[in-house]
């Protein structure tokens, strides 16, 4: 069943509009993915959902968010206080800066379930304990006492996924949860928040720009380029089948094993920055497909078979 | 663990106490002119020249007086005014109270005045208020302290009659003095406190803050307040010291009993022995409002705690 549905959503920052174009849906027990390059839009999209694009200054111009049948476009600040770590949980991408370094984790975590729950504070902190447990933070009632600056990266990430999962949320937007740590710790924290969608029936919209974590965890995918959905549909045929030449340039650079001679491709040229997105489809300059109508007209998203795709000239790899 | 700081820190004042005072007895030993000439009658002999020198031991070798001087100090004595003819530690007793009220006062002011001012500079969306606040911070931090004590008589005192024009009798003579010195406070208080905000609410943790739900003004009490008070704290603390020796001008327009009179009139009368109790006092303040500015910071932010013990 899908919790959260955003259509055609549409970002300005003043006069720059860097999303212009952005749909997907989210059910509950699923793993969105949200992939793409740097500057692709993809975290402005998580803000987006979060209501927190006033913070930066940007605004919704066009598009629809629903959660839950309710609309979140025009929904008060207020009101949508009570959504934000009540029923929609965030994870940031430094965990190293997400908490307050002069208070206590367990303060921190608590006040999620003071707010949303209406629990008194020691109510709070004996669940703030028991979700730590479950996050696998060896000793939690004492690590309720400490300070962020004493616990490693992978720790504060768990806090921060406490903290997320404090007021039991429907939905779970993690902003590349895994990027500022290291790679053994990237994969316990995939394993942990793979393992939290499907024992507590979380929609899970994980923004990456690592294809392998997609390869490992999501159900369905979205491609960002410079602003917009490319691609999207089932990762099975994702990346089976690709249709968009960004989303097959994307999986050229997935290395695959040494045996099979193959060489490791990159995408020749750089993503566009907002201040001068092409004219027509935005991967055309970068595109060896690419053709007259490509430089003129934007292609809408189309849907496929099982999912959908914004090119003019899709299909398989030659 | 804030104890093991404070205790670390205070250990610390011993080296700096001695350096100051041995840049404060050089200082004054260094100053062209001699206290001796203002205390000869016209027609003395080069011999009761001698006999005074000799009675304030200014005929030793400048190591026998330095020691001789702490060792004093150590006693409660700071030596007799050579001019004043009187304890040098009366004189400061005398005078510190005054200085004291009058920095407290002043003190108050401009760290209540101040913080509430940058708060509201930094979280209002009234550009009106914003501007005014800023204005007036520009104003405050440019506008010499003993020019604007000028302006507040000639206004208050001598037009309205609402204060008095000089001396320190009664509440009603401190209103003047401490808005004088609190102006400055004020600005640059607000100053600081703004700046500080602003950069807190730019802080990662404040994206995951308003992620939590928690309503704006639990983030700015709960949150960004402590962080923006870390260098209003600083500031703060290096004004104790600061209010003390700089409220020196503003005493002495006011016409105000005080440290800073005392060694204004005592500097220009060269009398050694109460230039050094008065700068040992200022000093003084100058460490002690820093050790108290540290182990506020100390008490304020674990990361502080850890990192010097």
């Amino acid at each position: 069943m899908t919790v959260l549905s955003v259509r055609n959503l549409q970002v300005a920052f003043g006069a720059v509009a860097p999303l212009s174009g952005v749909s997907f849906d989210v059910a509950k027990g699923e793993t969105l993915g949200i992939v793409g390059e740097s500057g692709s839009g993809k975290s402005l999209t998580a803000m987006a959902v979060m209501g927190l694009l006033p913070l930066a200054g940007g605004r919704i111009t066009a598009g629809s968010i629903t959660f839950d049948g309710q609309e979140l476009t025009t929904l008060t600040e207020k009101a949508y206080r009570r959504l934000r770590g009540g029923r929609i949980g965030l994870i940031t991408q430094n965990p190293m800066t997400s908490l307050d370094p002069l208070q206590c984790i367990g303060p921190q975590v608590d006040a999620v379930a003071v707010l949303h729950l209406g629990m008194t504070a020691r109510e709070a902190r004996a669940r703030t304990v028991e979700i730590l447990g479950t996050l696998r933070i060896p000793d939690p009632a004492t690590i309720c006492d400490r300070y962020p600056h004493q616990m490693s990266g992978g720790m504060k990430q768990r806090i921060v996924i406490a903290m997320a999962l404090a007021a039991d949320p429907d939905v779970l937007v993690a902003d590349e949860p895994t990027t500022a740590l290291d790679v053994t710790v990237q994969a316990q924290i995939i394993r942990l928040l793979d393992d939290l969608v499907k024992s507590r029936d979380l929609a899970l919209i994980l923004i990456t720009h690592d294809m392998s974590v997609v390869a490992q965890t999501c159900d369905r995918v979205v491609v960002m380029y410079a602003g917009r959905a490319v691609e999207q549909g089932p990762v099975g045929d994702i990346f089976d089948a690709p249709q968009h030449p960004y989303t097959q340039a994307l999986i050229g650079c997935i290395p695959r094993g040494l045996d099979d001679g193959a060489r490791l491709t990159g995408i020749a040229g750089t993503v566009p920055t907002v201040l001068n997105y092409p004219p027509g489809c935005p991967f055309h300059p970068r595109c060896d497909r690419a053709e007259e109508v490509c430089a003129s007209i934007v292609p809408e998203l189309e849907p496929n078979a099982t999912g959908a795709v914004a090119c003019h000239l899709p299909g398989v790899a030659p | 663990m804030l104890l093991r700081y404070v205790f670390f820190r205070v250990l610390m004042l011993i080296p700096v106490s001695i350096s100051i005072s041995v840049v404060i007895f050089a200082i004054v030993h260094l100053l062209p002119g001699d206290p001796v000439d203002n205390l000869l009658r016209v027609g003395s002999s080069p011999a009761d020249r001698a006999a005074l020198v000799a009675k304030y031991g200014l005929d030793q070798p400048l190591v026998v007086q330095y020691v001789r001087w702490v060792l004093a100090m150590f006693q409660g004595d700071f030596g007799e005014a050579i001019v004043l003819r009187r304890p040098v530690a009366d004189l400061i007793r005398d005078n510190l109270p005054y200085s004291l009220r009058l920095g407290a006062a002043a003190f108050a002011f401009s760290s209540i005045v101040g913080i509430a001012l940058g708060t509201v500079s930094a979280t209002t969306r009234n550009a009106v208020v914003e501007q005014f606040v800023r204005g007036f911070i520009l104003l405050g931090s440019t506008v010499p302290g003993f020019w604007l004590a000028l302006l507040l008589i000639l206004a208050f005192a001598v037009q309205l009659q609402w204060f008095p024009v000089s001396g320190a009798k009664g509440w009603d003579a401190l209103v003047l003095p401490v808005l004088t010195i609190g102006f400055g406070g004020v600005a640059l208080v607000a100053r600081v406190t703004r700046v500080a905000l602003m950069d807190a609410r730019r802080e990662d943790f404040v994206t995951l803050l308003h992620a939590k739900g928690l309503p704006a003004n639990t983030i700015l009490f709960r949150h960004l307040m402590p962080h923006a008070m870390l260098p209003v704290v600083t500031i703060l603390a290096l004004r104790i010291g600061w209010i003390l020796g700089g409220a020196v001008t503003v005493e002495f327009v006011f016409g105000r009993p005080g440290l800073g009179s005392l060694l204004i009139r005592a500097l220009g009368q060269r009398d050694y022995p109460v230039v050094q109790g008065c700068l040992l006092m200022l000093a003084l303040a100058v460490m002690l409002g820093t050790l108290i500015g540290d182990v506020a910071q100390a008490a304020m932010d674990p990361r502080v705690r850890e990192a010097k013990t």
